[in-house]
């Protein structure tokens, strides 16, 4: 538990923005290019069919990847600077 | 030598090698038992959350449903992976902090009562059951094929490996084993999928393969595939879905129910620290990633392979003679599994779409209807076969496909049995059981779910597929959105949380229970189980994402319009954000 509850409410205020941040990259990768875009993606082609395909089927789970990757670092960053990191 | 020696080998290897980990990592304590000692690596951590995780449905059953829904199952895939999003951000470095066993212990804590506590049990249990009960059918089917031994006898086997390496090893025994199965059902699944796009495209990676050009006709590979289904009747494999609401809702449901599963969140509490539990995550995916990225390639390559075999000379030319068809067609029509009527007495095989749109092109073409009924299932059971593999790839999959089913069983059975041991017995039938003897009773569980589900898996209750269904939807519905509020809301009291998950069960339930019978006896279904009947278009699959909302919604309803949650709750709310000081993980 952080000492100073001030911190303390700007380290959470801090993760949950970073959070809203990548949940939106979240739904627009896979909701939004992968399946209610797709008819306006439909012009950029890849092999053999459209952006979209390639979002629906393999463009999502690589961006989730990255997306974790980037949350886990960025609070490893924030745990420090706010000094609620395990030792 | 013969396939059948040949399948022994693999599946006789890897079985020692499971045993054999296990009898190095007892479970001495409980903390041995329920959280592996709490010191797992998170990259080794990662890699065993990816075996227990990915089933037999993922494995076997996934590439086929791709293959024959096209784009309109990509739900699967970012169903089964976006969950790992949530699970990082919103629930596992929280539950790690939290630093108990199991998960009803966190929301019976959180919520300061038992009855919210029972209610999770029970949820818990439902979802676990429903899921391990696939997972054994989905091992009797790879012995009975690869071990041509009778589909009961598989299972019986299949469940004393289990019981010697989960009873013996409890979490820890399970974790390494699963390290060592994900390693086995990786090599398993990507080997094949590598020479079959090689086949095809000359690209090695599949995943790449799926969008490089088909090498023999030298067009891109889908619209190849989409020319060849078009042909035969088919939607194109690429085609659009009319009904969006419902592939969001059904992505979303698969989402927040894999973020939901116990199992899964289970193995987030084995890790050392809270920041491991983020990292871990991320490795999960990764290693998952591996397999669902080959799968879509697998399944549009099978696909095209399939139809090549059936129309050597193109899909407007005469189909092979049923006397001349591949051995494989032949193995897997004595499981069942491939069926054949030749309905216009022409000693040929017609594969294509019997419907109302293709009847007059059928007609001219003197086809009587389609002849060739195959299971989704055999797409990757029998890839091998049907692109010339040599027999050892055969037997790969043999032991890829057991590993990837018993890992994900012993995953749900430990869920299970911790519930009965840590949160039923310790929790409130006996509270003062000592470590000896909740040890004994998390074992005595834990041989008991094996009975049960080795029983269920001999005699399914007929609804296998429904099953999943519904272990997603309670997960979706009762489990993440309690989890979720247990975390991020301070106000959410007992009665909300309680009177949520209840509404959030009971609405999903009755709704799947509407269009697929009462406790999916057949024929007690009230409406018929068609797009038309369902409301707003929301199939039984996908309504696990309407339960959330309305989770969320009565809780905070409800406690809104009572008190505010005990001071010390709200401090333990605010404990379990901050990292620091999160120990290991305890049982008090």
């Amino acid at each position: 538990m952080a000492d100073d509850k001030s911190i303390a409410q700007a380290y959470w205020k801090a993760n949950l923005r970073l959070i809203a941040g990548c949940l939106v990259i979240w739904a627009l990768s896979s909701y939004g290019f992968g399946i209610l875009f797709r008819p306006w993606l439909a012009g950029i082609s890849i092999g053999g069919t459209d952006l979209g395909f390639w979002f629906a089927q393999q463009g999502s789970i690589l961006t989730f990847i990255a997306l974790i990757f980037f949350y886990a670092w960025k609070m490893n960053q924030l745990d420090k600077r706010f000094g609620v990191n395990e030792e | 030598m013969s396939q059948f020696a040949i399948n022994l080998i693999f599946v006789g290897a890897s079985f020692a090698l499971y045993i054999g980990i296990a009898i190095w990592a007892r479970a001495g304590t409980t903390r041995d038992f329920y959280v592996a000692g709490g010191g797992v690596h998170p990259v080794m951590n990662g890699m065993a959350t990816a075996a227990d995780w990915m089933s037999a449905a993922s494995f076997i059953s996934m590439a086929g449903l791709i293959a024959a829904g096209g784009y309109a199952n990509s739900t699967f895939l970012m169903g089964w992976t976006g969950g790992y999003v949530l699970l990082a951000m919103l629930l596992a470095p929280y539950l790690r902090k939290f630093g108990k066993f199991t998960v009803p212990e966190f929301i019976g804590d959180r919520f300061y009562s038992s009855g919210a506590r029972l209610v999770a049990v029970t949820c818990l249990i439902i979802a676990s059951v429903t899921y391990v009960i696939g997972q054994m059918t989905g091992a009797g089917v790879a012995f009975s094929r690869f071990l041509e031994v009778e589909s009961d006898t598989g299972l019986m086997i299949a469940a004393v490996v289990v019981f010697l390496y989960a009873v013996m090893g409890g979490m820890k025994g399970i974790t390494y084993t699963q390290v060592a199965q994900y390693v086995v059902l990786i090599i398993a699944y990507t080997i094949p999928a590598v020479f079959i796009s090689l086949q095809l495209t000359g690209n090695p990676i599949p995943a790449f393969g799926l969008f490089s050009e088909h090498t023999e006709s030298g067009m891109p590979l889908l619209a190849k595939l989409d020319q060849v289904v078009n042909e035969l009747g088919f939607r194109d494999y690429t085609a659009d879905v009319s009904n969006k609401l419902n592939m969001v809702l059904f992505t979303l449901s698969l989402m927040i129910g894999t973020a939901g599963l116990p199992h899964v969140i289970i193995r987030f509490f084995t890790v050392p620290k809270v920041a491991d539990a983020r990292w871990s995550a991320g490795w999960a995916l990764v290693f998952i990633a591996l397999l669902y990225l080959t799968a879509p390639a697998v399944a549009s390559m099978a696909r095209l392979n399939l139809l090549n075999t059936i129309y050597p000379d193109g899909p407007t030319a005469d189909a092979i003679k049923y006397d001349e068809r591949p051995d494989w067609i032949q193995t897997w029509e004595q499981t069942g599994l491939i069926q054949f009527e030749d309905k216009n007495n022409d000693g040929r095989i017609q594969l294509y779409n019997d419907s109302a749109e293709f009847a007059e092109t059928a007609s001219q073409r003197g086809w009587n209807g389609n002849e060739l009924s195959v299971n989704n299932d055999i797409l990757v059971l029998a890839n091998p076969e049907i692109a010339n593999l040599p027999p050892w790839v055969v037997g790969l999959i043999a032991a890829g496909g057991l590993a990837a089913a018993l890992s994900t069983a012993a995953g749900l059975l430990l869920a299970i049995s911790s519930a009965i041991s840590h949160d039923l017995i310790k929790g409130s039938i006996n509270p003062k059981i000592s470590e000896r003897g909740e040890l004994r009773a998390a074992r005595i569980s834990m041989a008991v779910a094996i009975v049960v589900a080795t029983w269920l898996g001999m005699n399914p209750p007929g609804f296998a597929a429904q099953v999943v269904a519904l272990a997603f939807g309670i997960a979706a519905a009762s489990i993440f959105p309690a989890l979720m509020m247990g975390i991020f809301s301070t106000r959410v009291n007992n009665k909300g949380a309680i009177a949520g998950m209840l509404a959030g069960l009971l609405s999903t339930v009755i709704y799947i229970f509407i269009y697929l019978g009462w406790l999916f006896i057949p024929g007690t279904n009230n409406l018929a189980n068609t797009p038309d009947n369902w409301l707003l278009g929301i199939s039984p699959l996908s309504f696990g994402a309407v339960g959330a909302v309305i989770n969320f919604a009565v809780a905070f309803t409800v406690s809104a319009m009572t008190e505010k949650p005990p001071k010390e709750i709200q401090e333990l709310v605010e404990s379990v954000r901050y990292p620091r000081g999160a120990g290991v993980a305890t049982g008090h």
